[in-house]
This record gives structure tokens, C-alpha cells and sequence, in this order.
């Protein structure tokens, strides 16, 4: 079992810059990694048997409209292991683009097409990148920060005049 | 239908005897009595053997998680009861757990009991669900008036506990937002000494019933390495033998404080990790959890049960994640706060998301019926899915 600085330490030994520094404290404590090694940087956190995080407990987007960025972070928890180690991908928000992890952990496939879906992050090599919970054609990222609902899908009002107020 | 992928064209084939056959493909929902909610499964099947489950969500989807930036802290938590409507204590918790983790609070003890008490008596609400309506689902309707009799007065304590019968909404950041009702720990006791013989009625009349049994086993099995892989988690995850519960492996609340074992499936109907597994899980379960009950009844400690929270609630910025044992297993809160009045950002990771995600592996060459005892016996949730 380690804790967050001693992840940080296997990960920064095997990758050295490519890994930011520790940031946060206590077992919330995150590490940067550079956007085009993160499969790897996942792959061996997986293998690597000091590390051997067998699960990828949750894949989130966060959108920083004035970083100009979002950032894409990885919850990883070793059953075997009972220790946790949490990663972050900062990506352009105007063209994001991620390698998928998907080939790691199969459970990152949803959680990456929602996030492709909600953020509009482009997960490079996933097998199946596709809408999740909005229509194929809707207009737009809901989760980012400056999304704003359209007035009508498909003819369809999105708003309705109030019965109680003039 | 276009873009749902996985589907190449219709396939055809000759049997020895001449005759073409094609593939036919289903649409199987988003209405459906079996999905519990709105879920939508497109089926290729060759006859009755199905080729490809396909899930297509999203017909719930109420964005709750950006609901939350809007909303604050504190006006968020009643929507958290809506994540999932059948356990909405878990959510509850979780939130507020968060909160208080991001911002330093700690809990009095009695607060923390009330919470357990809570958690509880919503993991057997929702077990009785799951199984009185999955015996439903493979055909059996006795089972069901059942469950729905003895969650009655389940729906009664909580009444009394939060005026509510489904959306139970108790805990507040800091704790919870009253004390137990008069009496009302005498009427738990006895809804419990009613209940667990009951336990072993609907182990009389379904668990070991050879129809039932025999519809569940060797259906949808997977192995605890799959399972992990695919992060499925509570229930479905114990039902593969791998014996992890959030609640005492990683534990939170008065959790570590209690006696309790975590059951495991083991096979004895069929294969371990087989659909029957993950039934008798929970069965076992809802023993455990009147194990707790009990325990809370006897050490429920005095003093007050919520701590001073401020109402304009601005806990520093930071990110915590957060994890309770919900009747579906492992639910993870994802927070960021950048310091001011509304979260920055809220992820709500569910044990159903990911079971989902499963169905078109696991219901490869399974009969269509058969796909009603996988959804079933993954116990999912639609709300929980789409959020």
C-alpha cells in the first residue's frame, strides 16, 4: 500500500517529466501527466506491481474556460493493493483530444464516450466513440461552461411560457 | 436506426434443410415493465438466441450534474435523492460527505448513526425491490406482492423518519436534519423481529425454487477478474466470490464501529458469477443490514445530530473523491470546489453505469428471455445510468 506521494514517486521514476507534480493532500492528492502518454502512464500503473492499479474507479471531465483547457481525471484504486492514485490530462478546449485509456481498463469505454459527449474530448484509438445521453445531433457540449441550450430541437420548444406569471 | 453501430447488415443463412433465415433486429424498450425505467436495448437475434444486446441510454438524462453547478451546495442535496429513486440515502450521503470532506466538517456521532440507520433501512428497500421484482420479471408475481408488502412498512419508518415514501430526503451537510421521531426506534425493532423470519420464508418460497433457481443459473456469468476490468461493483461484484464492500474495506461513517459480514456468491446453483450469484447476494445481504440495524438500535449514542454549518456553505477550493457503499455498490462523488457558494463541478460515478456497459458481452448467445434475468439480476437503475 502506498499513499498519494509514494505513486507519484513510482510514476515520476519510470516517466520523469511527463509527470507533474504532487498537488493536494492526503489520498485526493492529484498528478499532472502530459496529454500523449497517458495510455502508457495507465498501462503501467496497471503492470507495475508496486502500483497495480487493477481498477479505474471514475473518468471525469472538467472544463477551465479560463485556463482555456479541460482536464480529464482519472480515479485509479488498486484492489489488491488498497491504495489510490489520481491523475489529471489537461487538454486545449478548442480542439481536445485524449488517447483512450480504454484499452487498459475496458471500463473507461463509457465514461469516455460521455465525456466525449458532455465535453466534446476526442478520445483517440476508443472503439467505439459515439453519443451516450444526448441525441446524435444535438448542438453542442452541455457540461462545458459556456454551453447555452438552444431554443428548440427538431421544432420541439425547450422552454415553456410560466402559468403562474405574466 | 443510424449511428447505434454494432450492426452490420442483416445477416442471411440457409439450414441444411433449404430454408433462409435472417436475423432479425429488436427494439426492446425504451418502455419496457422489465427495464425499470426508461432503457432501450436493441436486440439482434437469429430466432431466439440473441446475436447482440446493444444498450442505447440517455432517455432520462436530466443533467443533474450541471444542475448541481447551479444550484449551491445545499440546494443540491434533494436532487441527489432523484440519482437513484430506489436507495436516494446513498445520494444523500455521498453529497454530503463531499461537502464536508472539501470543507472540514465533522459529523457528531449521533448524526452519524442516524445516517447508518438511514443507509440501512434504504439497502432493504431496495433488495426488496430488486429481488420481489425480478422474481416478477422471469414470471413469478407471488414473490413481488411480497416484497412490496414488507417494503410498506419500510415505506411507513420512512414516512415517519422524512415525510416522504420514495425521494427520502434526511441527511443534511453536517448530518442529518432532525432527530429520530418518539418511539420511533421501538417501531424499528419491531419492523425487524417481523421481518427477519420473513427472510426465510422468500428463501422457502424462491431462492431455492427449481424453476427460479434454474432460470438464473449459469446465465450472464462473470469472473471476478472481468468484473474488476469492467468495474462492476456491490452486489455484481460480489457475486463473482470477490468479497469487497466500501463499508469495511474502505470504510466511512460509524462503519468501522459495526459487525457485519459481506456475502459472497458461491456458485451453488451453477457457475460462479452466474446471474443466481448475484441474487443471493443481496438476500444475504438484507440480513446483514438488520445485523446493523439492530447494532445501531443498541449503541445509538446522545447529543445533537447535525454540527453548525453555515448557511451561505462556500468550503474552500479543492477536489475530493468520495465513495459510499449504495445498494448498487460503490457510488463515487467527484467534487471540485473553487471556493464560492456553487460547486464547481459535480461527477456522480454509479455501479449501474458500469453494469450496463457489460450487457452486450454478457448477453452474447443467451435466449431473449434470458435478458430480462441479466438486467434484472444487475439490479439496474435507469436514473442512475443517464443521471
Amino acid at each position: 500500500m502506498l499513499d498519494a506521494a509514494g505513486v507519484h514517486a513510482r510514476l515520476r521514476d519510470r516517466f520523469g517529466e511527463a509527470i507533474g507534480p504532487l498537488t493536494g493532500s492526503g489520498r485526493d492528492a492529484w498528478q499532472r501527466v502530459d496529454a500523449a502518454q497517458i495510455a502508457l502512464v495507465c498501462r503501467f500503473a496497471k503492470d507495475d506491481p508496486a502500483l497495480a492499479f487493477d481498477c479505474l474507479s471514475c473518468l471525469s471531465g472538467v472544463d477551465w474556460p479560463k485556463r482555456e483547457v479541460i482536464e480529464v481525471v482519472y480515479h485509479l484504486y488498486s484492489y489488491r493493493l488498497r491504495h489510490w492514485g489520481v491523475l489529471k490530462v489537461e487538454t486545449p478546449r478548442d480542439a481536445p483530444g485524449v488517447p483512450t485509456v480504454s484499452g487498459v481498463w475496458p471500463a473507461a469505454e463509457w465514461p469516455e464516450r460521455e465525456v466525449f459527449d458532455l465535453f466534446g474530448v476526442v478520445f483517440d484509438g476508443h472503439p467505439d466513440l459515439r453519443r451516450l445521453l444526448m441525441p446524435e445531433d444535438w448542438p453542442g457540449h452541455p457540461l462545458r461552461k459556456d454551453f447555452v441550450e438552444p431554443e428548440e430541437y427538431h421544432g420541439i420548444s425547450t422552454s415553456r411560457a410560466s402559468l403562474l406569471r405574466p | 436506426m443510424a449511428g447505434l453501430g454494432g450492426f452490420e447488415v442483416e445477416v442471411q443463412r440457409e439450414t441444411p434443410g433449404g430454408v433462409v433465415t435472417e436475423d432479425m433486429t429488436l427494439s426492446m424498450g425504451p418502455q419496457h415493465p422489465s427495464t425499470h425505467g426508461v432503457l432501450r436495448f436493441v436486440v439482434r437475434a437469429d430466432g431466439e438466441v440473441m446475436k447482440e444486446a446493444v444498450p442505447d441510454v440517455g432517455y432520462l438524462h436530466r443533467s443533474i450534474e450541471k444542475i448541481a453547478e447551479k444550484v449551491g451546495w445545499h440546494g443540491f442535496l434533494p436532487y441527489t435523492d432523484r440519482v437513484d429513486y430506489v436507495a436516494a440515502m446513498f445520494c444523500n450521503h455521498g453529497w454530503a460527505m463531499a461537502a464536508e470532506r472539501l470543507a472540514g466538517i465533522t459529523v457528531p456521532p449521533r448524526g452519524e448513526y442516524c445516517r447508518v440507520i438511514a443507509d440501512e433501512l434504504c439497502r432493504l428497500h431496495s433488495h426488496l425491490l430488486s429481488v420481489g421484482s425480478m422474481a416478477m420479471d422471469l414470471g413469478a408475481f407471488t414473490p413481488f406482492t411480497h416484497a412490496i408488502r414488507e417494503r410498506e412498512y419500510l415505506n411507513d419508518l420512512f414516512e415517519e423518519l422524512c415525510g416522504a415514501r420514495l425521494t427520502f430526503h434526511y441527511m443534511r451537510i453536517g448530518g442529518v436534519g432532525w432527530d429520530l421521531p418518539p418511539g420511533w426506534l421501538g417501531r424499528l425493532t419491531h419492523f425487524l423481529g417481523r421481518f427477519e423470519p420473513i427472510l426465510d420464508e422468500y428463501d422457502r418460497l424462491i431462492s431455492y425454487n427449481k424453476i427460479y433457481a434454474e432460470r438464473l443459473a449459469d446465465v450472464a456469468v462473470v469472473g471476478a477478474e472481468q468484473a474488476i476490468a469492467w468495474n462492476l461493483v456491490g452486489p455484481n461484484l460480489r457475486g463473482t466470490g470477490f468479497a469487497y464492500d466500501v463499508r469495511r474495506d474502505d470504510p466511512y461513517s460509524v462503519y468501522p464501529e459495526l459487525e457485519f459480514d459481506v456475502p459472497v456468491g458461491r456458485g451453488e446453483m451453477g457457475t460462479l458469477g452466474d446471474a443466481f450469484d448475484r441474487y443471493i447476494v443481496r438476500m444475504r445481504e438484507m440480513r446483514e443490514s438488520c445485523r446493523i440495524l439492530r447494532q445501531c438500535v443498541a449503541r445509538l449514542p446522545d447529543g445533537p445530530v447535525i454540527a453548525k454549518v453555515p448557511r451561505n456553505f462556500k468550503p474552500p477550493a479543492g477536489e475530493c473523491y468520495v465513495r459510499v457503499e449504495s445498494a448498487r455498490g460503490d457510488m463515487g462523488w467527484y467534487v471540485v470546489s473553487d471556493g464560492t457558494a456553487f460547486p464547481y463541478r459535480c461527477k456522480i460515478r454509479t455501479g449501474s453505469f458500469a453494469a450496463i456497459a457489460t450487457i452486450p458481452q454478457v448477453s452474447r448467445d443467451l435466449m431473449i428471455a434470458d435478458l430480462v434475468a441479466v438486467i434484472a439480476s444487475y439490479d439496474l437503475v435507469a436514473p442512475e445510468i443517464d443521471r
